[in-house]
């Protein structure tokens, strides 16, 4: 068994701003755990002159040209947005105040 | 926001060695964004540029720009890298509201060019190697507008604004290796590394390179080791220092910041910190995320990239002279004092002084056009000097000064109604009927009218006291509205004193 921790799975929800209860956590240590091992056991099949890949495709260099095309109008970007002001979207505050 | 004590620089590099880093980010002048089709334009309207893929909309796929590349490759070899024959995208996972996709698009562990260095000349003619790491590419974030608060600082604002014009725009990142050996030169190697960057992708044309508008920007990463001691020191992360002052400020600031922490006991934190340019000074931002809290991992939505060899051949051909050399042959080729070619490169008036010669004008004149009555207009209206008139414009105006058409004088003039847009020197000349006045005849009348009407001075001019002459010479220039040359009216003064009736 791997050895994530509870502690590592709240911290990862918190980098992802997922809320979870303890009961999550709990169910979500396990699973991730799971996971892990199956990941490594992958691993032990893969030799060393297996090169890592990180697309299914065989494919390299596919590039668009430079050039413009037409983009969102403002009220387009702007009509998901939850709050707005002006023409500009609109977000909480940052920073607590040190 | 507490003042923090100081430490006396020499005190400071008497007890602890620099170790400094830069992250220079440079953003590239494609006429497109790194990842979709939208303007990479500065100053549109807010959020005019955007579209599903830049805001991180469901169903937006990003696709390379290839000009972006290029650019990219074009200046990872100009700052002698390797460009790797074998790259990808990553993803870097944060949340803050300046991406709207919660991750920015960079790379990782395959950057495009890797394993380069610059050599820099300080003002005492010490050179400096800086050793790069790496340089990649990523895509800028939104821009941010903190509003409430009492400061207008991040710090307290109430709430905060978001323009996604800028978010996508391409950016390559160029990271440092450590430098050492710095010494009292620390703020210079800072100030001088920056502008050299800068003056490469100017030169490259890959960026426009101006950094009042943000295309350069440097993190300035600082630490100081113990004399005697082999221990590197916990470093802080200086960010966004826009100008090459503030890099040069910033890190004289962080040493002798540091240096007082330490001397008295205390630990420096990891962190980044937030430059204020009008206080001077730096202040806490938020502790230095672990590269494994912004969970890398490769971009699926896009391929690797693999640039042949044959295009980076291609495109080592396409480099421009160094701007290092070419400033050098500059120097040398007009024959300027250190002063007077440091104040053309201080004024980034290079490239227009050279076309100024390159279209016939002495390179004196044209040094002496740009760096004075032009650079006082455009210091005055707020613009960059090259932007009011055009080398040609000026060096058409040096002509008819060389000629003997215009005064200095006249010529001030006339650069005026050029950058008002009257037309060309010597259309202007004929419309405001400037041109100095060379008609023996009509200044004579004019000589023999003030003569005439300043008896005594006549007097004394024939007594032998010439010097009285600056009254008449005075009064014949003002009728001629200042279009005659003085030295040509002061001959004919005397020359009139001695026959007129």
């Amino acid at each position: 068994m791997s050895e994530i921790t509870a502690e590592q799975v709240a911290h990862l929800a918190y980098l992802a701003r997922i809320d979870l209860s303890p009961l999550e956590i709990t169910s979500l240590t396990h699973d991730l755990g799971q996971i892990v091992d199956s990941i490594a056991k992958v691993s032990e099949v893969a030799t060393a002159d297996t090169p890592a890949t990180s697309h299914p495709m065989p494919l390299t260099n596919v590039f668009r040209e430079d050039v413009v095309v037409p983009s969102l109008t403002v009220e387009q970007a702007l009509s998901g947005a939850p709050d707005r002001a002006g023409d500009k979207f609109r977000v909480p505050a940052i920073l607590d105040e040190e | 926001m507490a003042k923090a004590e100081l430490m006396d620089f020499d005190k400071a590099l008497e007890l602890f060695e620099p170790v400094l880093g830069f992250e220079v980010h440079v953003e590239l002048n494609t006429k497109t964004k790194m990842f979709c089709g939208c303007a990479n334009e500065f100053g549109s309207g807010a959020n005019t540029n955007t579209c599903p893929t830049c805001l991180g909309l469901p169903g937006g796929l990003p696709q390379v720009n290839k000009k972006a590349i290029e650019s990219s490759i074009r200046l990872g070899l100009a700052l002698g890298c390797e460009i790797a024959e074998h790259s990808r995208f990553a993803r870097k996972n944060y949340f803050y509201p300046d991406t709207a996709k919660n991750f920015q698009t960079s790379q990782y562990d395959d950057p495009i060019c890797h394993d380069g260095s610059i050599t820099i000349e300080l003002e005492s003619g010490r050179l400096v190697t800086v050793e790069i790491e790496r340089a990649h590419m990523e895509d800028d974030a939104g821009k941010l507008t903190h509003m409430g608060g009492a400061t207008g600082r991040i710090q307290g604002a109430d709430y905060s604004l978001v323009d996604y014009n800028r978010g996508g725009v391409p950016l390559v990142e160029i990271v440092t290796q450590m430098i050492e050996g710095a010494e009292h030169d620390a703020p210079e190697i800072g100030k001088t590394y920056v502008a050299a960057i800068r003056e490469i992708a100017k030169a490259l044309g890959v960026s426009n390179a101006r950094m009042e508008e943000g295309n350069v920007r440097c993190d300035a990463n600082v630490s100081l080791r113990p004399r005697g001691s082999n221990v590197l020191g916990t470093r802080t992360e200086t960010k966004n220092v826009n100008s090459l002052r503030s890099v040069e400020r910033a890190v004289r600031y962080e040493i002798q910041r540091q240096a007082a922490v330490l001397a008295s006991g205390g630990t420096i934190t990891q962190e980044t910190r937030h430059w204020h340019e009008d206080t001077g000074i730096t202040s806490a931002g938020r502790p230095k995320s672990d590269a494994d809290d912004y969970r890398y991992f490769p971009e699926p939505d896009l391929l690797p990239m693999a640039p042949s060899r044959e295009w980076v051949e291609e495109l080592r051909l396409t480099l421009p002279e160094p701007p290092a050399a070419r400033r050098k042959r500059l120097q040398a080729a007009w024959g300027f004092v250190n002063l007077e070619f440091q104040d053309v490169v201080n004024s980034d008036l290079l490239d227009a002084v050279e076309a100024t010669v390159a279209a016939g004008a002495s390179a004196q004149a044209a040094r002496k056009w740009w760096t004075g009555e032009i650079a006082r207009l455009a210091n005055a209206a707020g613009v960059a000097a090259d932007s009011l008139v055009t080398p040609a414009q000026l060096a058409a105006l040096i002509e008819l000064v060389e000629a003997g058409t215009l005064t200095d004088r006249l010529a001030r003039q006339v650069l005026e109604g050029v950058i008002a847009g009257e037309g060309t020197p010597a259309e202007v000349v004929d419309s405001r009927g400037l041109a100095v006045v060379s008609d023996d005849g009509a200044l004579i009348a004019a000589i023999d009218a003030a003569l005439l009407g300043q008896p005594d001075v006549l007097a004394k001019i024939r007594d032998g006291k010439v010097q009285a002459a600056g009254a008449v010479i005075g009064a014949v220039m003002k009728a001629m509205r200042g279009q005659a040359d003085a030295a040509r009216v002061r001959e004919l003064v005397l020359e009139r004193a001695a026959t007129i009736e």
